[in-house]
């Protein structure tokens, strides 16, 4: 049931995709959502996972500071940081001017000195304009100092295709930042996985790229203790099968479950992955569900052309070729930018009708299961 | 080519005049030195004299001025130097160390025995020893790609510059850096960066961290500060902005040091950038007020100003009321790059300055105050090529980086190259020691 209301969340309905609204609807809900929570320990939105990774790992270690737009006295345009300034003052939750590409770099230095900081982009688009210090510095300067510095930052914030954002908030970066040495490229996609990930992420002392949805804010799930804190550089598996292995990341996810369900019914067995590392890719996990299904599908957002499902197929041709029956499929958005209206908007991303039917391609007749 | 160093001293010129110019309520103690009737009627009449000659005749003829110091170091009655003579030596011993070095630099690219973009600094030295040799070791020194001097100042070993130059494994960055990326973390120089701009920001995050370790960590003792070294050509790059006003907005311990030699490589400054109001130049250290924090320019060709007006700049950082933007007034004698043909810049201006060249003025200073004897001199002279030419010796002896250095130091945690199939770390399958193993 969680499952299918998060599937709901994930595919976009509306009201679910309201960035930072500060309407009062918008800011009770987020304050019954904690009390709510609280009350009862169990389930929470991605945001709280993410708000509690942040807040668990600034107890724990003084050095950890978040920097970015409005994550002080706002509490984060996505409410990641909500109330943490009140906590640990206004240095520590440092409020930056508009000025990715100096406050990243500012970021850089502080790591190189002694600090961890989470630098947050506002929507992870703008970090573009910060691409100067990821690139050069963020990535390289450890290897370019000889080992001398090193850059224990994690730069996170919202990607991914919205409801009607429009071009510029609708873009996926982890094409673009997947050829920086040096950075690790890492996808949330469940609250346990986000709030786990983002805590190994800041204790990791390479520079970290995390990405998070801006849909799946509002998903909910069950999140880990303090204590738990996950492997940066290992996949998921999210189902278990025989059929097909599916090659997946953030949203995407939910939207292969969605064409899971409909393809068990159709009486396959499909095996789904989660990569969660972008960079680099867990090639055990991916080589053992390949070696057991013979046939691979990539379903992502980014786009098709120098995406990461081109990095991923390309490694999957040179590594195991011969374990594969058929080429590699790779379902990506279109190489175009995003529309704002709602149907073209739609036809530019991949949708769970096109993951059921390439499944059926690839895999070919079954029987269906008894209704 | 060696730079001569004459005897003469600096040439009045209209620049040095109006090179002192502040934009900040900021005393300003003037050198003692000559006194004051003599200096500004000989001042006012060599004025009268230039102008003269320019008024009369569209051509210039050359004209013969008789070597002073600088006119605005006018008087006061008494003798005592700026400086002691440990000082005054430490500094002469910085300069020339930072002018063989270079030179030296120039002799080996063209043997051959180093690479690529080289930039450097001869001409520039007065700034870096001006403002570096006031820091501490754990202040912080970030550079762009003329960055050799500044780490010398900062006392990392000639030896590791060297090596690093000729791509040695013994250098300050494994080889691994090169001529535009030196860093060192004993004497916390940050870098070495090759695009221009970047590196300010770098240089505000260890401000921030400093501020850091005072305010949240409770570090009282928390106060070192951050120089940022670079050009009238970054001045343009949106990067300065946005560090001015982040290091004026949160009132970070951080110096920048604007070394304007008034070439981009080929791009001059008044082509480049616009003027300030009201001016006839460009004028850099006026962006400061704009942000919030005091402007100074300073003839960055003399050393004992460039210390000064960097010593009241330090303790304001140390004090904690923020930033300070200097704007040192220097020239560099070669190229921009040894690759650089230097075919725009007037003989005239490249004569001018060579005039007021740094070393042979506070020599001339030294000698002049009873700092230093000429032997003494000479024996901080011979020390510098000593350590010069041994470097180059330890460079040349050293060993090239083995293949193993390869994947060695991409990542802090070497667990970023991720999980082989057999489900090992990558960095831990054979080969990886030997730079053979398949990381990606």
């Amino acid at each position: 049931m969680l499952a299918s209301r998060n599937a709901r969340v994930a595919a976009g309905h509306r009201a679910a995709a309201v960035p930072g609204l500060r309407t009062v609807p918008a800011v009770r809900s987020g304050r019954r959502a904690l009390a709510a929570a609280k009350a009862q320990k169990k389930e929470i939105m991605m945001w709280e996972a993410l708000r509690e990774a942040i807040d668990e790992e600034m107890e724990r270690d003084p050095t950890v500071c978040v920097m970015g737009e409005d994550v002080g006295h706002y509490g984060g345009s996505y409410k990641c940081t909500l109330g943490l300034y009140k906590k640990y003052g206004d240095m520590r939750v440092l409020d930056t001017p508009i000025c990715e590409n100096g406050f990243t770099g500012m970021g850089v230095g502080a790591a190189m000195t002694g600090l961890r900081p989470i630098v947050e982009g506002m929507n992870m688009g703008f970090l573009l304009l910060a691409f100067n210090q990821i690139s050069n510095n963020c990535g390289m300067l450890h290897y370019t100092s000889g080992g001398q510095f090193k850059t224990p930052l994690v730069i996170r914030g919202p990607g991914g295709v919205g409801r009607q954002l429009g071009a510029e908030h609708s873009q996926r970066l982890e094409s673009y930042f997947q050829s920086i040495p040096g950075v690790q490229l890492v996808a949330c996609s469940t609250v346990r996985n986000a709030k786990a990930l983002l805590k190994a992420a800041i204790r990791s002392d390479n520079p970290i790229i995390f990405f998070e949805h801006v849909l799946l804010y509002n998903v909910k799930g069950e999140a880990g203790d303090k204590d738990e804190v996950a492997c940066l550089e290992r996949a998921e598996v999210v189902r278990e099968g025989a059929d097909v292995s599916i090659f997946t990341y953030s949203r995407m996810r939910y939207v292969v479950m969605q064409a899971v369900n409909e393809l068990v019914k159709k009486g396959y067995n499909p095996e789904v992955i989660d990569l969660i590392s972008l960079k680099p890719f867990d090639m055990e996990t991916i080589s053992k569900s390949i070696k057991k299904t013979r046939k691979a599908i990539i379903v992502e957002e980014c786009m098709k052309t120098g995406g990461i499902g081109a990095s991923l197929s390309a490694v999957i041709n040179e590594s195991l070729f011969n374990e594969l029956d058929h080429e590699v499929i790779r379902l990506s958005s279109q190489d175009v930018p995003t529309a704002y209206a709602y149907e073209l908007e739609a036809a530019t991303i991949v949708q769970s009708s096109q993951v059921v039917e390439a499944v059926e391609r690839i895999v070919g007749g079954r029987v269906p299961a008894a209704v | 080519m060696r730079v001569e160093r004459g005897e003469s001293g600096p040439t009045l010129c209209p620049t040095t005049l109006s090179s002192v110019r502040l934009a900040w309520p900021f005393s300003f103690r003037r050198v003692p030195g000559s006194p004051p009737q003599q200096g500004s009627t000989r001042m006012q009449a060599m004025l009268k004299q230039r102008s003269g000659v320019r008024a009369a005749q569209p051509g210039r003829r050359a004209v013969q001025i008789r070597a002073v110091a600088a006119p605005v170091k006018a008087a006061s009655a008494s003798k005592t130097p700026l400086v002691t003579p440990e000082v005054a030596k430490d500094l002469y011993y910085d300069m020339v160390l930072g002018r063989e070095f270079e030179e030296m630099c120039a002799q080996m690219y063209y043997r051959g025995k180093m690479f690529g973009f080289v930039h450097l600094y001869s001409g520039q030295e007065a700034v870096s020893t001006g403002v570096i040799r006031l820091l501490r070791q754990d202040d912080h020194v970030v550079s762009t790609y003329r960055d050799h001097v500044h780490a010398l100042s900062k006392n990392v070993p000639a030896r590791e510059v060297m090596a690093e130059l000729f791509g040695k494994k013994t250098g300050c960055c494994r080889g691994q850096g090169g001529s535009m990326h030196m860093f060192s973390a004993k004497y916390n120089v940050l870098g070495g960066y090759a695009f221009i701009g970047e590196g300010i920001p770098v240089g505000l995050g260890a401000a921030f961290q400093s501020k850091y370790r005072r305010d949240v960590l409770g570090d009282e003792k928390s106060d070192s500060v951050t120089c940022s070294f670079f050009g009238d050509g970054t001045c343009n790059v949106g990067q300065f902005y946005e560090s001015l006003n982040m290091a004026a907005l949160y009132k970070l311990p951080h110096i920048f040091v604007v070394e304007n030699n008034l070439w981009a490589i080929g791009m001059s400054h008044l082509r480049a950038t616009s003027r300030t109001s009201g001016d006839h130049d460009p004028h850099i250290y006026k962006k400061g007020p704009a942000f919030g924090m005091p402007g100074v320019h300073v003839d960055g060709m003399d050393v004992l100003k460039v210390r000064q007006v960097a010593q009241e700049a330090i303790e304001r950082a140390r004090r904690g009321e923020g930033p300070t933007l200097i704007e040192a007034e220097t020239y560099r004698f070669r190229g921009h790059s040894l690759a650089d043909p230097d075919e725009l810049r007037s003989k005239e201006e490249k004569a001018r300055y060579l005039e007021r060249d740094p070393i042979p003025q506070l020599k001339k200073y030294m000698l002049e105050h009873g700092l230093a004897t000429e032997a003494e001199i000479k024996e901080l002279e011979a020390k510098v090529m000593e350590v010069v030419e041994d470097s180059v010796k330890f460079a040349e002896e050293s060993p090239k980086p083995e293949r193993g250095q390869l994947l060695e130091n991409v990542f802090a945690d070497p667990r970023g190259f991720g999980i082989a199939e057999d489900g090992r770390y990558r960095y831990q399958m054979p080969g990886f020691s030997s730079g053979t193993a398949i990381v990606s």
